[in-house]
Formats: C-alpha cells, sequence, structure tokens
C-alpha cells in the first residue's frame, strides 16, 4: 500500500474512534508526538515526587506521613506505567532517561516550584493532581492503547491524591489563625502555576490541532483551564479562602467564571530552565540516577549469569 | 507445546488471558486458539505466548506479596470525608 493511501486509512481509522496499537501502521508525526507527550508525562510524574517528597519525614502526624508516602509511591509507580508505555512505541528508557538529565525533554513547570509549608502539600493535591485529572480524564480515550490504558489506571489512583490534598487544608482552615494564613499563603503561591498546568492559550498552541484530529487530545487547553476554574473557585470558597485573582467574577450569562491572565513569560521562563527549583530537582534526579548505577549493573550482571548459566 | 491465551474483546482494550491451548508451534497455537476461545465473537485480537514464558507468582507467597497493601485504606479516595457542600473533588 502507497503512503498517502496508509494516511488516510489512518486518519479515517482514528476519526471513528478506532484504537491504534504499537503494532500498527501510524504515521512519524504521529509516534514522534506520543512519544514526546507520554516520556514528558512520565518525567512529571517522577520529577513530581520532589517536591512533595520535601515533606515525607517531616509530615505533622504519622498517619499524614504515611498517606503522603503512599501518593508519592503512587507518582512513581504513574512513571512506569507510562515510560513502559512510550517504550511500545520503540524508544528506550535510557534514551527517555538521557533526554530529562540533559534538558532536551520537559516535564511539567509546576514541579519547579518550592514547597517550604506543610500547606503546600495540601495544596498540590488539591490544585496539582486537581489539574492533572482535569488533563488526564480525556486521555484515557486517548486514540493510542497503551497510553489510554495506562492513563486508566493512573485516573482511578489519583482520585484519593485530591481528596487527601483538600482534606490537609480543611484542616488548616477549621485551625488556628496562623493555619489558616499558611493555607492562603499556599493557595497564593500554587493557584497561577496550576493554572498554566494547561498549557498556552489554544491560539498559542501549534501542536493542538493535529493532536485533536489524531484524536490524542479531546479538549483544548483553554477549554480545561475554565473548567478547572469552574470546580475549584466554589471549593476555594467552600475553604475560606481568597483566589489570588481580582479579575475573578461570575458570568450569570455564561455561567462560568472569568479569571485573569496568567503571567505567561513567568511560564515560558521555568519552562525554558529558569524557575525557582528547576536546577535543584535535576540535579537531585541526576543524583539518583547515578547513585542508582550499580544497582542496574549489579541486576544485568546477575540476568547474564542466570542467562549463561541455567538453574538446575 | 503448551500455549496461554489472550483475547482483547474489542479495540483499546487489554488482551486478557482465558486459558491454555495444545499446539506444535506458534502458527497452530493462533489456529487452535481462535477455533477454541473465539467461536462466539469474543475478540478483536488474540496473543498466544509459549507457557514456559510464564512467570507465575507461588500463590502460597500471597500473604507475603499482598497482604501489606490491605491495611492501608487511605488509599483508597472514600477514605476521606468530602465535607458537605463540597463538590466535584
Ligand atoms: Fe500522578
Ligand atoms: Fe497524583
Amino acid at each position: 500500500m502507497e503512503a498517502g493511501e496508509l494516511l488516510e486509512r489512518f486518519e479515517a481509522f482514528v476519526a471513528s474512534e478506532g484504537k491504534i496499537e504499537s503494532d500498527s501502521w501510524m504515521p512519524d508525526a504521529y509516534r514522534k508526538t506520543l512519544v514526546r507527550q507520554i516520556s514528558q508525562h512520565a518525567h512529571s510524574e517522577i520529577i513530581g515526587m520532589q517536591p512533595e517528597g520535601n515533606w515525607l519525614t517531616r509530615a505533622p502526624s504519622l498517619r499524614r506521613k504515611a498517606i503522603l508516602l503512599a501518593k508519592v509511591q503512587d507518582e512513581a509507580g504513574h512513571g512506569l506505567y507510562l515510560y513502559a508505555a512510550a517504550e511500545t512505541l520503540g524508544t528506550s528508557r535510557d534514551e527517555m532517561v538521557d533526554a530529562l538529565l540533559d534538558g532536551t525533554a520537559k516535564y511539567s513547570s509546576i514541579f519547579n516550584y518550592p514547597t517550604p509549608t506543610w500547606a503546600d502539600i495540601g495544596a498540590i493535591g488539591w490544585l496539582v493532581d486537581g489539574a492533572a485529572i482535569m488533563n488526564q480524564v480525556p486521555l484515557c480515550r486517548c486514540s493510542y492503547g497503551p497510553y489510554a490504558r495506562a492513563m486508566k489506571r493512573v485516573c482511578k489512583e489519583e482520585s484519593f491524591h485530591q481528596r487527601q490534598g483538600f482534606d490537609i487544608l480543611v484542616t488548616l482552615c477549621r485551625g488556628s489563625d496562623a493555619q489558616r494564613a499558611m493555607a492562603q499563603d499556599a493557595l497564593d503561591r500554587w493557584w497561577w502555576p496550576s493554572l498554566m498546568m494547561f498549557g498556552p492559550h489554544d491560539g498559542d498552541s501549534p501542536h493542538s490541532a493535529t493532536s485533536m484530529r489524531w484524536r490524542i487530545k479531546r479538549f483544548s487547553n483553554d477549554e480545561l483551564r475554565q473548567r478547572f476554574v469552574d470546580v475549584t473557585v466554589p471549593q476555594a470558597h467552600f475553604l475560606g479562602l481568597r483566589i489570588p485573582d481580582d479579575e475573578l467574577v461570575y458570568d450569570d450569562t455564561t455561567g462560568h467564571w472569568k479569571f485573569g491572565e496568567p503571567d505567561w513569560d513567568e511560564f515560558q521562563r521555568v519552562l525554558a530552565g529558569d524557575g525557582p527549583c528547576n536546577a535543584e530537582r535535576i540535579e537531585r534526579r541526576t543524583r539518583a540516577h547515578v547513585d542508582g548505577a550499580w544497582v542496574r549493573e549489579a541486576a544485568e550482571a546477575y540476568a547474564a549469569k542466570h542467562v549463561a548459566a541455567p538453574a538446575a | 507445546m503448551l500455549w496461554e491465551v489472550f483475547v482483547r474483546a474489542r479495540g483499546g482494550l487489554h488482551h486478557a488471558h482465558v486459558g491454555s491451548i495444545h499446539a506444535s508451534d506458534a502458527e497452530l497455537a493462533m489456529e487452535n486458539a481462535r477455533d477454541v476461545f473465539t467461536r462466539r465473537g469474543e475478540a478483536a485480537s488474540l496473543w498466544v505466548v509459549p507457557s514456559t514464558a510464564i512467570v507465575a507468582s507461588d500463590p502460597a507467597d500471597a500473604d507475603v506479596l499482598f497482604e501489606p497493601a490491605m491495611d492501608k485504606e487511605f488509599r483508597h479516595p472514600t477514605y476521606y470525608e468530602v465535607p458537605d457542600g463540597v463538590t466535584n473533588l
């Protein structure tokens, strides 16, 4: 079959909600887009363990510590589901890890912000996992089967992440003035970076249209951002917290919250590597990778020995 | 030799194990699996894998392997009380 005909068939197949598998024919650009998206998603899960990991030894109770540990473990698992999904497209784990460590691969800009207080752990669960869920639920219907199936597992596990974060904030907001102030301060710092998690405006998002046509993406960045604002504002009000946006106002005619403009210069800066914690995050990941080299080597050596001399 | 048979019921779903089949090679295993396991249109796709390639956990180890997950209710969203009036969480 000719390339043109293959492409035509592919386009018709995904347009009719057909699922592509690793052994299906796919255009190079589809494969490349998915490798980029899935590996960056995986990197985000892995790097995303660091801001929360910062509080594992300092959680305010044994219960909170067990919960946070379980959440961070889940994020590691999400990274592994996703790396494996990317590997089905013919890329290797080593290539992906190298690209993360040498800076050629990106990860979500949100994880380059610091977590100076315990309330940040609440804000991350509530807002960051909340935004992630908003992005990930439609990905469960992605045209690429292995990615869609990985996202189903991830989404099922995410629901506790958001609730534990909100639960932390409910507790703080029912506490002392100082605790409420801490919660407000966390919201003030995490609100705008959370809105940036949905990516640039639709008009500034050059690959969006193709991803929509290929059924990788289902909703535009701006649609998802609006949805996030609409469900989150009432939750903030319940907590008695103020969203740090003077332009935030409910629009009776549309039934949506109007909101201000995130600082897109900041978004670009952080994405380009110049956020508060970019260097620290990559330095730490690199150190963990280098420190773990002997484990990988030992496992390889052990496996090779077993192939050479199978057990009796 | 024995082969393990996995059926994908519909496009997009996982392949799930449905049973085993006897066949002398992969091609025959595929044909036999089709005849034995998909006579009622159960499949969108089939996998056959040599049974010897399966690495299985020992059921006797089930406690050691899986019991530690049992007392961690906080991994489930229902563990958290969502206050009245809060929605979309
Ligand atoms: Fe995650
Ligand atoms: Fe999460």
